[in-house]
């Protein structure tokens, strides 16, 4: 018995981000996206109609569907990051759309954490520019696995396939520097629609897949690689006082699995305390599963009665993640209030949280030039390696393994505001082959 | 390496995750059930979350006085089998006491409503409160926050947010404060009826067509009830319609259909031409910053 159901043809949920500013045609891109795979209704259209004709335009300005979160900056209002839906009746898509900006830093960040893929914009007329690093390699930094380059606005260049060719050798050539491996690149013209839904006839020399079908086949971040089972629990089902005896000793370990699987009759063992049980049962929803699956949210019965509680964490004995109360971090400031190193923060990991001291701050990476700078506290949007000293034991994989079990965010107690996001490991490959050197 | 759930697995996986992190994180939640479609669907999602445990928040209603029959009945009997606390709490009783005061006897309820919600959070001191609202809404819901912070006075600060990055949720809040949560978030409307259908969930009959005496109102079509009678002149026919929200009679508009069944629902869903606000909400088309507006003040 499954409740997996794959009625036609269900390629499951993407989710990617658009990098690039309003130049770039990011919006029209989006829009181009939505209207042509029929995502905008009548109302909407119509109302993006009526002020594209106010702005005196002959035709439907499509980055107007996106043009809340433009509106607000110009006026200095939020800043932010917008999601969008949309679905092609074989996959259904969520766009994180965050404003392109240098100040931005935080946003991108934040839309980049729950990413499967980015299409990283780049205008045909000016080709790779600081901008176009700096998203590539926040990108890569909050491991986004797939990088799609849309070469926008191929119209403007008179479709030229060798304008197309420079910005690819330029662009791969700052990709391996930086470590990126799975990039793809797609000439197009949002305005125009060439390559995003439909082929369009202006680009024959291209034989490659257009957007969509590219967004219709890319693996989710999951996919990538085996991953160990991780299982953070969050709750614990303890219906006592049921009047069923039956669920008298029922105790149920609910959570969802971050990565990895686990069959009914698995070894599991139990973090901190490291005792050891059998998956007796795996329940959803009132049935019975054989396999808890990567992202499920389920509840996991054991043979054995251990103390289990929110916080704790269950895995395979043959691969432990790292039990510990020092990390190294790059952590990427989000608060407007400036790191201050004498305080004490608390650290939220997977269902845990611990107070947590600076150590120190090895370095800042400047996002543009991707070169270290010695500092002594962060402000909002650095990008910084970061030791932290923690109170009570994490139980982590380095984020490159596991964007899960490797992710954390730190709070300030005070304002109980987020005002970091921090990834576990050595992750800023920039300059790697420097610091070996060093 | 695992088959990708589809994607209303993975919503609803996303969705349980959710509601378990508000039970694991905070003190005193509380539910809102209004017996609409969304607040059905967060009750399945619930009984997915939490059985064969009680869940770990009681429900609650903020009633306007002017819903629907069928509608107030569906909650009861939908509370009352799944054996859960039903809270309930009347804008009128904040007219009692004063706390609402309406401009003109017929002026909508809808907007009230916030007072009573913050006064019935303050009466049981909540902090958090789980609710049905989705992104697809409507433009000023595209960047809310899974858990969205309120202060003291319930408003909604756009600058003041926290940022949310992976699915590490925080829901931190100091007395008083209080945290809007949202599970369905990432669902559309077609997510939500296709959930309908998948998990067989029974819904209130004003949901399916069915003939009502309406007329037409600026455009819109306003059913006739006690609250809404025809004004003089007015021509009253009876169409076939269906509700696709359900909320306040004075401020819910239906849309022609002969969609009696799940099934052709989706059907017409998937097809449709007009979004879920546009098409039936009388309130949302005064601006396009009514919704932002409203959120400030503290609506749901």
């Amino acid at each position: 018995m499954t409740i997996q159901t794959h009625p036609i043809e269900d390629h499951g949920l993407l989710r990617f981000l658009t990098c690039g500013s309003v130049d770039d045609g990011k919006s029209t891109l989006i829009g181009r996206l939505l209207f042509d795979s029929k995502a905008i209704l009548a109302d909407t259209l119509t109302a993006i109609e009526k002020t594209s004709l106010k702005r005196g335009m002959e035709q439907v300005d499509l980055s107007l569907l996106t043009d809340g979160l433009q509106a607000e900056r110009e006026q200095g209002i939020t800043i932010d990051v917008a999601y969008r839906y949309f679905t092609t009746g074989i996959r259904k898509y969520i766009i994180a759309d965050a404003p392109g900006h240098e100040q931005y830093t935080r946003n991108m960040v934040t839309a980049a954490s729950t990413a499967d893929l980015a299409v990283i914009l780049v205008d045909a007329r000016k080709g790779v520019i600081t901008q176009t690093r700096r998203h590539s390699y926040l990108a890569h930094l909050v491991g986004i696995p797939h990088l799609v380059v849309a070469v926008n606005k191929m119209d403007l260049v008179n479709y030229d396939q060798s304008v197309f060719e420079k910005i690819r050798s330029e662009y791969l050539a700052f990709a391996e520097q930086l470590g990126i491996k799975d990039v793809r690149f797609i000439p197009l013209s949002a305005l125009k629609g060439d390559m995003v839904v439909e082929r369009g006839e202006n680009l024959p020399w291209y034989q490659g897949q257009t957007l969509m079908e590219i967004l219709e086949t890319a693996t989710t971040a999951h996919d990538e690689h085996v991953e160990a089972f991780r299982l953070p629990v969050q709750y614990v089902c303890r219906p006592q006082d049921s009047t069923n005896p039956e669920l008298h000793d029922y105790r149920g370990f609910m959570g969802r699995v971050e990565s990895g699987s686990i069959k009914v009759g698995e070894r599991v063992t139990v973090l901190p305390s490291g005792l050891s049980s059998t998956v007796k049962a795996i329940e959803l929803g009132g049935q019975s599963l054989p396999e808890a699956l990567t992202e499920q949210s389920v509840t996991i019965l054991l043979d054995d009665e251990i103390d289990i509680s929110r916080g704790d964490m269950l895995v395979r004995a043959t691969e432990l993640p790292n039990q510990t109360k020092q990390i190294e971090t790059t952590v990427c400031w989000l608060s407007e209030t400036p790191l201050d190193k004498s305080r004490t923060y608390l650290i939220r990991h997977t269902t845990r949280e611990t107070k947590a001291k600076i150590a120190s701050i090895p370095y800042r990476v400047d996002v543009n030039s991707l070169e270290r700078q010695a500092v002594n506290g962060l402000s909002m949007n650095d990008i910084a390696v970061v030791n932290f000293k923690l109170a009570q034991p994490l139980f982590t994989d380095s984020y490159r393994d596991n964007r899960s079990t490797g992710a954390f965010i730190v709070i300030d107690e005070s304002t109980n505001n987020t005002v970091g996001a921090g990834m576990i490991g050595l992750i800023d490959s920039a300059n790697s082959d420097q610091r070996d050197a060093a | 390496m695992t088959k990708p759930l589809s994607h209303l697995d993975w919503l609803e996986a996303e969705a349980i995750h959710i509601l378990r992190e508000v039970a694991g994180q905070c003190s005193n939640p509380v539910l809102l059930f209004s017996g609409g479609k969304d607040s059905i669907c967060l009750l399945r999602l619930a009984e997915k979350a939490f059985r064969p445990g009680r869940f770990p928040f009681p429900l609650l209603h903020v009633d306007t006085g002017h819903n629907y029959a069928e509608v107030v009945e569906f909650r009861d009997r939908r509370a009352a089998e799944l054996g859960e606390r039903l809270i309930v709490r009347s804008v009128e009783d904040s007219m009692k006491r004063g706390t609402v005061v309406l401009k003109h006897p017929n002026e909508s309820r809808n907007k009230h409503q916030s007072v009573t919600l913050l006064e019935a959070i303050e009466e049981f001191g909540f902090d958090a409160c789980i609710g049905g609202a989705r992104r697809d809404e409507e433009k000023a819901r595209a960047k809310e926050r899974i858990m969205s912070f309120r202060d003291e006075f319930g408003q909604w600060d756009p600058k003041n947010q926290r940022p949310e990055l992976w699915s590490l949720y925080n829901a931190r809040s100091h007395k008083g404060e209080n945290i809007r949560a949202f599970p369905i978030s990432n669902w559309t409307e077609l997510d939500v009826w296709q959930y309908i259908q998948r998990e067989g969930l029974e819904l209130p009959s004003i949901y399916f067509a069915h003939t009502r005496p309406i007329v037409m109102r600026k455009g819109a079509m306003q059913p006739v009830t006690a609250v809404t009678p025809a004004l003089a002149g007015e021509e009253v026919v009876n169409l076939q319609v269906r509700f696709r929200t359900v909320g306040d009679i004075t401020c819910t508009a239906p849309v022609l259909s002969d969609a009696d069944t799940v099934d052709k629902i989706i059907a017409e869903t998937a097809t449709t031409t007009i979004t879920e606000r546009g098409a039936t909400r009388l309130d949302d088309q005064a601006s396009e910053a009514a919704m932002e507006q409203r959120k400030k003040e503290g609506y749901f």
